[in-house]
Order: C-alpha cells, then structure tokens, then sequence
C-alpha cells in the first residue's frame, strides 16, 4: 500500500513539508518510488504563471532531441532548472543525466487558438515527447502544464529528496501532492508511479484497483489522445476524473457518483435518484470496486478526498484557514500540520467527498446522500 | 415365404445398442412398475422357457427334463422401443431389480435411427461433455496487496443492464433537452432462456413462472425468464407478474395474435421482447415443436390446429436481410409498447456475429444482442443440427465485446451469453468466466430443467426424447398422466434453490476478485487457462 500526503497551503511551501510528512508515514511504503505535483508555484516559478513548464527526466542525448522537437514547434525557452545529480545515487536509484523544469514561452502562432486547442496540443506534445523518449529511455516527461511541476523518481522520498537537493529554495509551491509508492503487483517502471496527470488534473491512490482492466478498456475506447499509458492501474483514477469534467461537464460531486455509485435501493430513496442512475448506467464501466483512497487536485486548485464504498483505505484531512493537508495516515498529517484543532480532522468515509476550495478557510464535505 | 427367424439389416441385439438393461431375477417383484414407466416401451413383460435337468440318483430312471416358465422383462432392440437410458424403472423399482447401464461398445443404433428416411430428432443438448468453460480458471485473488472482500458480510450488487444504454458523452445532452432515453432494465445477470409453453410442460412452466415471482417478491432479486416461441397464457399477460417475463417473437409468431389482443389489458410492459433469429443448439434452422405436443391448450394459445407439427421457418419471412430485420422488426417492437420495453435479438454463435453485432451498434433501438452457443439445448432438433452444427459461445462472446471495446461501445449494447452454461454443473463458474469474458449476463435453459426438475438428459445421450412428449419427468410433456408428475410448488422451490445458491457461488468467486458493487463484465484479467491456444484465443492468461 502506498502512502499519500497532500496540503494546501496560503503561503507557498517546500516540498520537503510532504516529504517529512512521507518520511512519518515510512512504514508504509517501501521506497520503490517517489512522486511529487507541486502547483500554484512560488518560488522562481512564481512570476511564469501562464507559461506551460516541461517536467521530466533527459538523458544528455533525450535533452538535444527535445531541443529540436521544441524549435520545430517554436517553443522558446523562457527559463529554466536542471538537477544534475550527484554521480553515485542512492541505492536502488537510477543513474540519471538530468532532471529538467523548464519554462516555456507558447509559438507565436498559438495566440489565436482557443483555450481548449492549446490545452489539447499542450497535451499532445507531452505524449508526443513521451513516445519519442520511450524506445530509448531518453527522455521521461510528466507533465507539460501552466503552473505545474512534477518530479518521480526511485527510491526512498527522504533519500532522495536529499540526493535531488528539493529543499532548494527555488521550488515552492502552494499545492503539493506527494506520494510514496509500495510497489505492488507491477513492475518498477516511473510512469507507473503516482501521481498522474492530465491537462491540470492530477491524482494518486491508495491500493490496487480490481476494475482497471474493463475502465482501461473504457477510457481507452474513448477515442481521446490523451487517455493512454496505464502502467499502474491507478492512472485511471486520473483519467475518469478528467472524463467527467472535460467531457461530461460534470462536477467534482459526480466524482464520487461515478467510482462508487448507490446501490439501487438507495437510489430509490435518493431525491436524485432517477438522474444518478441514468448515470450509473451510462457510465458502468468507470465504477471501481477495489479499496482505494483517492486524492487529487483540479486546475481550479481545489483539493479532494474520497474513498472506495467499504472504506478499506484510510485517510484524513485536517489543518486551519490557510493550510490543509490530506494524508493516507494521521501521522502523516501530525507531522506536517501539528498546531491544529485535531476535533475537527475529519475521516470521509464510505459516502462522503472532501475538498478544500482554492481559497483554502475551510474544509468542504458532502456524501452521496446530500448531492 | 418369408422364414420366420430372418433378420434384418436394422435387426439389433441387445448388445448393439446404447444401453442394456440389467434384470435380476432374484430382486424383481413382479410388481410390473419398470414397464409401466418406461417412456418409450423399452421393456416388455417377458415369459421364459426354461428347461431344467433332472437326474434322480440311482439308475432306476433316466434323467430327465423339467421344462418351467418364469416371467420377467425383456428388453426390446427394434430402434423405435430401444432404451434411452433414463433410468425410470430403477426409481420405480422396490428392489433395486433393474437399471440401464451403458453399453461399453460403440453402440449400433446409430445408424439404424432414421427409418423411413427420417432422420434423428431429438432433444438436449449436443452431444459432447467437454466444456471449455470449465477449464477456465479465476486467478487473480485479491492477496495482502489489496484486501480480500467479504462475500458474506460485504455489500454485493450482482445486476446486470438489459437494455440499450446511452453513451455517458450523450446523457448530459439528453437529460438537460429531456430527449428520450432508451428503457433499461436492471436484472439479475442469470435469465431463465427461451422455453415455450408447448416446449415445456405446463406444470413445468407453472412452477418456473412461480419461482421467478417468488425471487423477485420475496428476495429482491430481479430475476427474468424468457417465453420461448410459443406465445404466454393470456391470465399471466394480463398481471402484474409480466414485467417479470421477457416475450419471445420467432419466426413462427406462435402465440403473438393473442398477445397483441392483449396489449390494452396489460398492467404492466413486460421486461423485454426477445427477437429470436436463431438458437445454438441447431443455428440456421426454425423452432420446432412436433405434434405429439400440441394439444388442445397448446393449440389455443399459440393460434393453430390441434395435432400438427409445427416448424417455424429458419428465418423471419417477412425479412430478406439484415437491415430490414434490425431496422424494422425491432422499431416496430419498441413502437408497439411505446419505446418503453427494450427489444433485442438473439441468434445463434456463429462466424458472422460481428457482422450482426455491428449493425446493431448503428442502430439506437437495438437494445442487445443474446448469443446462443453450440451447447445450447432445445426441445426438437435433428441430431445432426444439434451436434455438428454452430459456434462455441466463448470465443464468439470474447470477438464480440472485444469489438464494441473497439469501437467504444461495450457499456451501450449487452451481449448475454447462452449455450452449455452449466452443463457439468459449474453454473456459477461458467457464468462468471462469460462474464469476466464480456457477457453482460447469461441465459440458462436445460440447466434450470436438470436442478428445478429433475431433468435426466445428459451429453452422452441419455434420454433426449423432449421432442416426443414423453418426457418421463413431465418437463417436457403435454400428457397430463405424464407432467402431473411434476409439482409446480416444488418446481418453484428449487428454482429459488438454485437461485440463491448460485448467488452465493458467484459471490464467492468475485469477493476474492476484489469485486463487488458490479458485476466484473470483461474484467479478462482475472482468467487463466491451462490451454495455451485457448489463452492466445481469448486473450485470457495462459496458466499452468
């Protein structure tokens, strides 16, 4: 099982707030891998809030071929951050060339594209630099966004977070989801480790999903470029919160609708009860059945928490106005938001959705049951 | 002049058939019930000449014969009275005097069945006990990574969707524009299949339809039974246990006058209307109900004359292809009820299922397609159809939701899957691998003979004479001296008996899956097989 932290924070934070906090919770993980998502940057990233930032792993020849990739679309470089690491990495750690953040500034020619075309081709670019890097390993990229910057890595958080010296003051960000993977029934493979990301959407998860066979199959056969990859099956936690909001218009209320509807004598006594089935019907084949915490952030910034139907995953949420932190473990959350008032943490369970509003003075819930 | 001991090219000894009665002397009583009972006259009562010797000690006489004369049974060999292998006289027997045993050697009647150019008919199944189904294997237990669930204490959800089910991109249009939505059904995924009242008996069909009532009411499970092509008694159409029955249309339209009087009398839709192009057990060919079974109910409700065959044609006759039969059949089913009950066909697992699958994804009535494989059973067939005709179900389900994956629609048409699903006995286990396969549920039909009724017809050809009404059961009997035999109320029993614990078994196999609130339709990576060539076929996990 992995461990999970995630906090919000009104004044812009280290990610070694989350990994101290990943660090508490150790026991749960094995250190087969880290993953960080920070956005609503501070630090360097701050003043580039528009500009989309490229986050991954280049080998020296994987950084030449991104170069002219990036020419032939006129991307220009506007700024960047490149880790070189130190030349013996901790045990377990590949030896990397660099690890890469750079900002970008948008062709020219983009000025006249909607929001959505830009954001699409944002996202083709990613997947497209992916693929080229596949073959060879040379490159790895994880998110390509506005305001987002993602690092993975294998190994243990702290270890790492050292050996890639995170404290460094340039990375700062307000929102940091932060993962420590167990590596369970798959192969050690970067992609597959959380969190994922997709056009500004990004989760992680707590334990194995039973269903991603048939909601791969699902998404897959949606005919979306950007709903690829799968190499962990908690990817499609990611992609089915993306569906439902890009191509459903649905709210984050329906987030939890979806994975784990009512039964159908609760919605018999649900006041929308004929509406929500409509919607189970349609879109049977994204409910998952496993046990599974689910954390993420959407591009508006807004914080969530839900969990599987019979809670076999914990989590908790608790802080103050102004900071808020998400956590698999309670100890987690001690760690990182001591001073709080501890009544108020909250445990959602089999119903419930909790979230944090991007103006972070409170933690919002609601179960299935209200919405 | 003809001599008196000749024999014929059909003359056949005991020996040459499928099966030889055994008789003890000794046990038999006399009693005369294994001869009352055998539904095809196999055994007759029998006088024997015997002749003893007797040697009286001492040489004052000569030895001598004492001739005497016992009875018993005599098994007869013409191919029109030899054994089915039934076994009836052994339940009737006080003594355990006499049973049919199967005959070691391939038997000779085989080729003596079709006098008068006739061929074999019959009923069952194909004659074959193999099953890939049963081979397939549930390999991916939840274990220490992910918690095992509970399939006692967790909350289960075993439905499944009958109906055409709207793409999620189109529901948020058609809900804020009010559009019509097509009607869903939320049933159980096991469906009592096509067997019509004239097929079946109507005890037989009482106790099925009480059953399915009693599941329903009583234990929350929403399970459905298909008509058959024979129309419904026009009491049941006109309650409110219809919504509980899918109508079967078939190329005969046998009882379908009575049903569309019926229409402005009716309290409740039915579930669904079945449209059915073909059935596994003998693909390409009409129903068939001989005329030993039509009496006079039967005759009434299906519309025709007393004591006749009736053959529906192999296809729809007022069809000439595909598009007319997808576009208009159904439409004009969906019409009849007011686009209110969900009308799909069903045909028989064949090559071109693709073909008939993806006309219907271009077609918003069409609310499923039902597959009937190889193994599908039925009432009257030619042996040769049922046995060398047809597709097996597995692949053909596997093709045909690995299309829709394709082309993004396995959640808006259900395939349900029919043909052999239990025939060893794992019903649960087969169902379950259908599923894991991409069947949105199973259709049973001599499963649901064999467990409620005590159906005694095997793959090995052990009585298969549903066709002629003498059903020794009274499943498949329109003789009242023949089906009183069966008791609708226990009938009804073990439908219900079978029902939960086929409930019970498919929990125990989805709750170590990691599955619970739906059912795991195409959910392929939890199978193995240890046949690698099945595997590769299937797309499954080849195990060993």
């Amino acid at each position: 099982m992995c461990r999970l932290f995630a906090i919000t924070s009104k004044e812009p934070l280290s990610p070694m707030a989350a990994i101290h906090a990943l660090n508490v919770m150790k026991e749960g993980h094995d250190g087969s891998g880290v993953g960080l998502f920070l956005t609503d940057l501070g630090g360097s990233f701050e003043r580039f809030k528009g500009a989309p930032i490229l986050s991954g792993i280049f080998s020296n020849e994987g950084i030449r071929a991104l170069d002219r990739y990036m020419l032939d679309l006129d991307f220009m470089v506007k700024y960047k951050l490149s880790i070189r690491p130190a030349k013996t990495p901790p045990p377990g750690t590949p030896k990397r060339d660099n690890y890469l953040v750079r900002v970008y500034d948008y062709p020219p020619d983009w000025q006249s594209l909607s929001k959505e075309e830009i954001e699409f081709r944002l996202m083709l670019t990613r997947l497209n630099l992916r693929q080229m890097g596949e073959q060879d390993g040379s490159m790895i990229v994880f998110s390509f966004w506005p305001d987002v910057i993602m690092l993975k890595e294998v190994g243990d958080p702290l270890v790492l977070a050292e050996y890639l010296g995170l404290d460094n003051e340039e990375f700062q960000a307000r929102i940091i989801l932060a993962q420590g993977r167990q590596n369970t029934n798959y192969a050690i493979d970067i992609y597959a480790c959380h969190p994922f990301f997709i056009q500004g959407y990004s989760t992680m998860t707590n334990g194995e999903n039973t269903a991603f066979v048939p909601i791969r199959e699902y998404l897959a056969s949606r005919n979306y470029a950007g709903y690829v990859g799968y190499q962990s099956d908690s990817e499609v936690f990611t992609h089915i919160l993306h569906f439902a909001q890009q191509k459903l218009g649905m709210g984050l209320d329906m987030y939890k609708h979806l994975l784990t509807p009512l039964k159908d004598e609760e919605l018999q006594r649900h006041q929308n009860g004929d509406r929500l089935r409509a919607v189970k019907h349609a879109c049977r084949p994204l409910i998952i059945d496993g046990p599974n915490c689910v954390i993420g952030c959407l591009p508006d910034r807004t914080l969530f928490m839900v969990q599987d139907s019979k809670k076999l995953r914990p989590g908790i949420v608790g802080g103050a106005s102004g900071m808020f932190a998400f956590s698999s473990e309670m100890c987690g959350l001690d760690a990182a938001i001591p001073a709080r008032n501890k009544s108020e943490d909250f445990q959602p369970m089999k119903y419930d959705t909790v979230m944090v509003p991007p103006h972070r003075q409170e933690v919002v819930r609601w179960n299935q049951w209200e919405r | 002049m003809e001599s008196m001991g000749k024999i014929s090219p059909s003359t056949l000894s005991k020996s040459d058939l499928p099966w030889q009665i055994i008789w003890n002397k000794e046990a038999c009583t006399l009693c005369g019930r294994c001869t009352a009972v055998c539904p095809v006259r196999a055994i007759e009562l029998g006088v024997h000449r015997k002749r003893v010797v007797q040697t009286i000690i001492g040489l004052t006489e000569k030895p001598g014969n004492v001739f005497t004369v016992y009875h018993g049974v005599d098994q007869r060999t013409d191919p029109a009275h030899a054994c089915i292998g039934c076994g009836m006289c052994d339940l009737v027997c006080p003594n355990a005097a006499i049973r049919p045993i199967r005959s070691m050697d391939v038997d000779k009647l085989r080729f003596h069945v079709n006098q008068g150019g006739v061929p074999r008919r019959r009923g069952g199944r194909r004659n074959d006990p193999r099953s890939v189904l049963d081979e397939i294997k549930f390999i991916r237990i939840s274990m220490l990574t992910d918690p095992a669930l509970d399939a006692g204490r967790h909350d289960f959800e075993l439905r499944t969707l009958l109906g055409r089910v709207l793409p999620a991109e189109d529901l948020v249009k058609t809900t804020r524009e009010n559009g019509w939505a097509p009607p869903v059904r939320e049933i159980y995924p096991l469906i009592i299949g096509s067997m019509s009242f004239g097929a079946l008996s109507p005890n037989m069909w009482e106790g099925l339809q009480m059953g399915v009532a009693y599941l329903n009411e009583e234990k929350g499970m929403p399970v459905r039974i298909c008509t058959g092509e024979g129309g419904c008694p026009p009491r049941l159409l006109r309650s409110r246990f219809l919504k509980y029955v899918i109508l079967q249309i078939a190329s005969g339209y046998f009882g379908w006058d009575e049903i569309i009087h019926a229409l402005p009398k009716m309290k409740e839709d039915p579930c669904a209307i079945e449209i059915k192009y073909g059935q596994g057990a003998k693909p390409g060919d009409g129903g068939l109900l001989m005329w030993y079974k039509v009496n006079k109910l039967i005759a009434a409700i299906r519309g025709v004359p007393q004591g006749i065959s009736l053959p529906s044609p192999p296809t729809h006759q007022t069809l000439y292809s595909i598009e007319e039969s997808v576009a208009k059949m159904i439409q004009s089913m969906s019409m009849a009820w007011g686009f209110r009950v969900p009308v799909y066909p069903k045909i028989s697992a064949t090559s071109t299922t693709l073909a008939v699958l993806n006309n219907l994804t271009r077609n918003p009535y069409a609310s499923g397609l039902a597959i009937d494989g190889e193994d599908g059973g039925t009432g009257a067939a030619y042996n040769v159809s049922m046995n060398h005709m047809g597709h097996p179900i597995a692949s053909n389900i596997r093709d045909a939701y690995l299309n829709l994956v394709k082309i993004g629609k396995q959640n808006e048409i259900p395939i349900f899957a029919g043909g052999g699903i239990g025939k060893n006995g794992n019903l649960a286990a087969n169902a379950a691998a259908l599923i894991m396969l991409g069947a949105s549920g199973v259709q049973i039909g001599k499963y649901i003979m064999q467990a409620a009724a005590g159906c005694l017809g095997s793959e090995s050809d052990r009585c298969n004479i549903c066709n002629i009404g003498l059903c020794p059961k009274g499943i498949t009997s329109q003789d009242a001296r023949l089906y009183r035999r069966l008791d609708p109320e226990q009938v009804a029993e073990r439908v219900v008996d079978v029902y939960l614990s086929f409930d019970q078994e498919l929990r125990k196999i989805m709750a170590p899956l990691g599955r619970s609130t739906s059912l795991p339709i195409g959910m392929s990576d939890a199978l193995g097989i240890a046949d690698g060539d099945a595997a590769a076929r299937l797309k499954i996990r080849h195990v060993l």
